[in-house]
């Protein structure tokens, strides 16, 4: 009981996710968006650590390692795109984002 | 004991920071709620034995990818309450558990299924930091390197669509603009 096996650290992973994802649908900001889907990268990251830890294989800590390096450069990119929307419409809710008419 | 107390503490305090997160309606909150759940999670990592990962995550996502969020926040008027159009919480809820429950499923299955055999095993006695530029550095050469280019990438694509001296930035124009600029070019 007071040992902390692999299934504590996927728990909290699924929970952590299950947030991030509750955060995706429910928001309408897309800089709360953005938040949300960093949420999703960490859960993600602690669950390929944890099995990296228990499993005694190093691959999961280089999958989270390069998932990292994607995060950031997302942040990057994402944020451009962001501050230029905001230049140009003034406003970065999604719901004034539906020019396209499919 | 110590490792029992100290996972039961940080997955609450990462659980209520990620919670703040999702939920706030001022973005200056959700951005610290954000950044403190980050050197949060690091703890994890140190827990795990992957010191390297622990250091990495405090020091780009607690420190660039927060200051980066930081810097576009001051584009927007973040002092004002986020007025966003409520949709069904209940739909929402039972949506992301059934999404997330179905995710861990297909990915967890496998997992407990097949008897998995370490790709590349740790090996006891070295250094987390050492075997990881030993993994990094002959098996995920070519990866990392693509990962190098990737970021030199987004780093340029941010400064051209961020910048804001660049008088001729294409991204700043209207189509208008731009088609009498093209005009301009061919003529």
């Amino acid at each position: 009981m007071m040992e902390i096996t692999l299934t504590h650290y996927l728990v909290l992973s699924t929970v952590l996710f299950m947030i991030g994802l509750i955060g995706v649908m429910r928001r309408k900001n897309l800089l709360m968006l953005f938040f949300a889907t960093e949420i999703l990268l960490n859960s993600v990251n602690i669950a390929l650590v944890a099995i990296s830890h228990f499993y005694g294989d190093f691959t999961g800590q280089m999958f989270a390692f390069f998932i990292i390096a994607i995060a950031a450069s997302e942040v990057a990119v994402g944020l451009g795109l962001l501050v230029l929307w905001f230049k140009r419409f003034n406003t970065i809710d999604l719901d004034n984002m539906t020019q396209m008419k499919g | 004991m110590f490792e029992f107390l100290a996972f039961y503490l940080f997955a609450f305090l990462t659980i209520a920071m990620f919670y703040i997160t999702v939920t706030t309606s001022h973005s200056l909150y959700a951005l610290t709620a954000l950044a403190a759940g980050m050197i949060f999670i690091s703890a994890f990592y140190f827990m795990l034995n992957a010191d390297f990962m622990g250091v990495v995550q405090l020091i780009v996502y607690a420190g660039a990818v927060m200051a980066l969020y930081s810097f576009g926040m001051m584009f927007f008027d973040t002092t004002r309450e986020l007025h966003e159009k409520k949709t069904s919480s209940v739909v929402v809820f039972t949506l992301a558990i059934m999404a997330t429950l179905i995710t861990v499923a297909m990915i967890a299955a496998p997992v407990i299924g097949g008897n998995i055999e370490a790709y590349n095993p740790i090996i006891e006695g070295v250094g987390n930091s050492q075997q990881i530029g030993l993994v990094l550095f002959t098996k995920y050469l070519v990866p990392f390197e693509v990962a190098a280019v990737m970021l030199l990438v987004a780093m340029i694509a941010g400064i051209v669509m961020a910048g804001k001296k660049m008088d001729d930035s294409y991204s700043e124009l209207s189509e208008e603009e731009i088609d009498a600029k093209e005009a301009e070019v061919v003529a």
